[in-house]
């Protein structure tokens, strides 16, 4: 942590030990049409005072993988610990050191803002005025001044996500869990969550965030699992991801007509320097390129003199978008 | 892509409730220290329950007295007004005969009904919404204490509810009843009333907590008209257990009804001269069954919360 913080030293985590460390994490759900694979062996290790981003498609199994970090998903696999302490054998102690904001809205309905706040507060052993002096200060800060006395329930979507997150921070938490923070809030809303977020993490917040938005893992994360169909892909920096799919730009030509198997070889497409891969798949024609200026009038030349007709054509610059495009050779849906 | 904004350019431009970034910060740098132990944690989340009793107070009270009202105004009043000679039974049929009257035989009948109403509503309701798409439980699920406490702290919570909805009972049949009609009651050992009470109250409330865990949400109004009819019904609430002598195949039915046991058990603590069941299988069914079903109830509570 960069910041100096009221808690003392003696009950803070010694900077070593790693915020989330899984093994080989997995989940199976048991049903009667047949066993569901969530997750199917996740190694994480998040050091203290990272911005961590699980990056995937919906379905990819981030909350899943969430929930067993925060105790209210039981791994069938492997082993997890969250600020030192297994999720398994000692919920309790990881409950006390984490915050967490899940997907769905969890706020107490029956209660007001400042009451959600407060209860919470005491949950986690504040006496009644520190829990009222703890709720103010959540409530100024998070700009919910004037919803102070509204129910839960009137909130608006972006109010009822920013007190979620107060929420989650009421006892200062090690680690904050972030499930797809602002998956169906509008831009604005988002943005200024993402600034709230930045802060957050400048003070030295631990933070794990799903998000299937690209440019939300892009824009927050220190570093970034690429996570599909319960593993994950890839992990590391925007950038370092980027590199690892050879930093290419992808030039992808759809023809009207199927692509014969060996028209990237007849072509000769491997053999240019600045070309890193060669795809043909069904009608397209995918090549990953360093330098890819005249590459797509030679793509559809080279398609021209096979009597293929282009129907669409585009070119993707490095971007996350290309990094899961490489890593599962499958377009990517948010 | 959705949205193309780069949060730099938009610091400041998220409206005039936008957070101001020192005081973010401070959220950090600013922070009490949490000490939370399970009792502290579970005094909260009574406290909590109890905010919200208070908050809906209008509508539980309405909601516990209703029940008790209208029996009391019908059995109490209007049948001995009219002079109906309505039978239910031996006591009953003396209390037509003005040996006992029917309030009298009411009394522990009507308490043992809004046990078993009291105790399910405040356990069962809750968690039809707790564990609805939303899944708010998660709220309560996260607070540092284990899940199993989380259960007890809601068996506690519907318990107190049903001690409430039952002990109304009192004033409402002392003062809705004709003239004369009062009920006869003799508390002579005040312990059993309370351990009598106390015992039904958690039995309920786990009960309660079991239905609300093991039954889909979305059947969950047709269980409570399959369960909770018969169980009243037959609870030996407009009759005492040994009246039933009679039809001996029902009297031994009857027996895996929870609610018999409540209601006996409040006949021998409020009306011992009218007899009861032996008070040892009223006390080992109260007791026991509170135990074997807060078990079940915080085994599956648990089961429904993680995944």
């Amino acid at each position: 942590m960069t910041a100096t913080t009221a808690r003392p030293e003696g009950q803070r985590p010694p900077p070593e030990l790693a915020a989330i460390r899984t093994e080989d994490l997995r989940k199976t759900y048991k049903s009667k049409g047949g066993d569901v694979e969530a997750v199917r062996g996740i190694d994480l290790n998040v050091p203290q005072g990272e911005f961590f981003g699980l990056l995937g498609p919906n379905g990819a199994g981030k909350s899943t993988t969430i929930g067993m970090l925060t105790t209210l998903v039981e791994p069938t696999g492997g082993r997890a610990w969250v600020a030192g302490h297994n999720v398994v054998k000692d919920p309790v102690a990881v409950k006390r050191r984490i915050g967490v904001v899940t997907q769905n809205n969890t706020l107490d309905m029956q209660l007001t803002v400042q009451e959600n706040l407060e209860f919470r507060s005491r949950f986690f052993g504040l006496p009644l005025g520190v829990a009222s002096k703890r709720a103010a200060q959540l409530i100024d800060a998070f700009g919910l001044s004037d919803r102070r006395k509204a129910m839960a329930n009137q909130l608006s979507g972006g109010q009822a996500r920013r007190l979620m997150i107060a929420r989650a921070l009421v006892h200062q938490p090690d680690v904050l869990f972030l499930d797809e923070p602002t998956a169906g809030l509008d831009p604005q809303t988002r943005v200024n969550l993402w600034d709230i977020l930045t802060v957050l993490h400048e003070q030295g917040q631990t933070v794990l965030l799903t998000t299937h938005y690209m440019e939300e893992a892009e824009a927050l994360c220190d570093r970034i699992a690429v996570v599909d169909h319960g593993k994950v892909l890839a992990d590391g920096t925007v950038d370092e991801l980027k590199d690892s799919a050879g930093a290419a730009t992808i030039v992808t030509v759809r023809f009207e007509e199927r692509v014969p198997g060996d028209l990237a070889e007849r072509a000769g497409l491997a053999e240019r320097p600045d070309v890193t891969k060669v795809e043909t798949e069904g009608d397209q024609l995918r090549v990953y390129s360093s330098a890819p200026e005249d590459l797509l009038g030679d793509l559809i030349a080279i398609g021209a003199k096979d009597g293929l007709h282009v129907r669409d054509a585009a070119q993707q610059k490095p971007s996350l978008e290309t990094v899961f495009l490489a890593l599962t050779g499958r377009e990517y849906r948010e | 892509m959705a949205i193309t904004v780069q949060p730099a350019n938009v610091g400041t431009a998220a409206g005039s409730d936008a957070p101001v970034s020192a005081a973010i910060a401070a959220l950090i740098t600013d922070a009490p220290v949490p000490n939370p132990t399970l009792v502290k944690t579970f005094a909260a989340m009574m406290a909590r329950e109890f905010r919200v009793l208070f908050r809906n107070a209008p509508s539980t009270f309405i909601r516990a007295v209703m029940q008790p009202l209208l029996f009391a105004f019908v059995f109490a009043y209007v049948m001995p007004k009219i002079g109906s000679g309505f039978s239910v039974g031996a006591e009953a049929g003396r209390a037509a005969a003005g040996q006992i009257n029917f309030s009298t035989i009411l009394v522990p009948g009507l308490m043992g009904s809004m046990f078993l109403m009291q105790g399910m509503f405040g356990t069962t309701m809750p968690l039809v919404m707790e564990f609805s798409w939303q899944r708010t439980i998660e709220d309560r699920a996260l607070a540092p204490v284990p899940i199993r406490v989380l259960a007890i702290q809601k068996i506690t919570a519907g318990a107190i509810q049903a001690f409430i909805g039952a002990a109304i009972v009192f004033p409402v049949v002392y003062w809705v009843h004709a003239p004369g009609q009062g009920p006869h009651i003799h508390v002579s050992n005040w312990f059993l009333l309370a351990l009598v009470m106390v015992a039904a109250s958690a039995l309920t409330a786990s009960l309660g907590l079991w239905f609300g865990t093991v039954v889909d949400p979305r059947k969950m109004q047709m269980v409570f008209a399959v369960v909770l009819l018969p169980l009243t019904m037959l609870g030996c609430v407009y009759y005492p257990w040994s009246a039933l002598h009679v039809i001996r195949w029902l009297q031994i039915v009857v027996l895996i009804n929870p609610m018999v046991y409540m209601t006996e058990g409040l006949r021998a603590a409020l009306t011992p001269s009218l007899g009861h069941m032996p008070l040892w299988a009223i006390l080992t069914a109260l007791i026991g069954g509170t135990i074997v079903f807060g078990a079940l109830a915080v085994r599956s509570f648990r089961n429904r919360v993680v995944n």
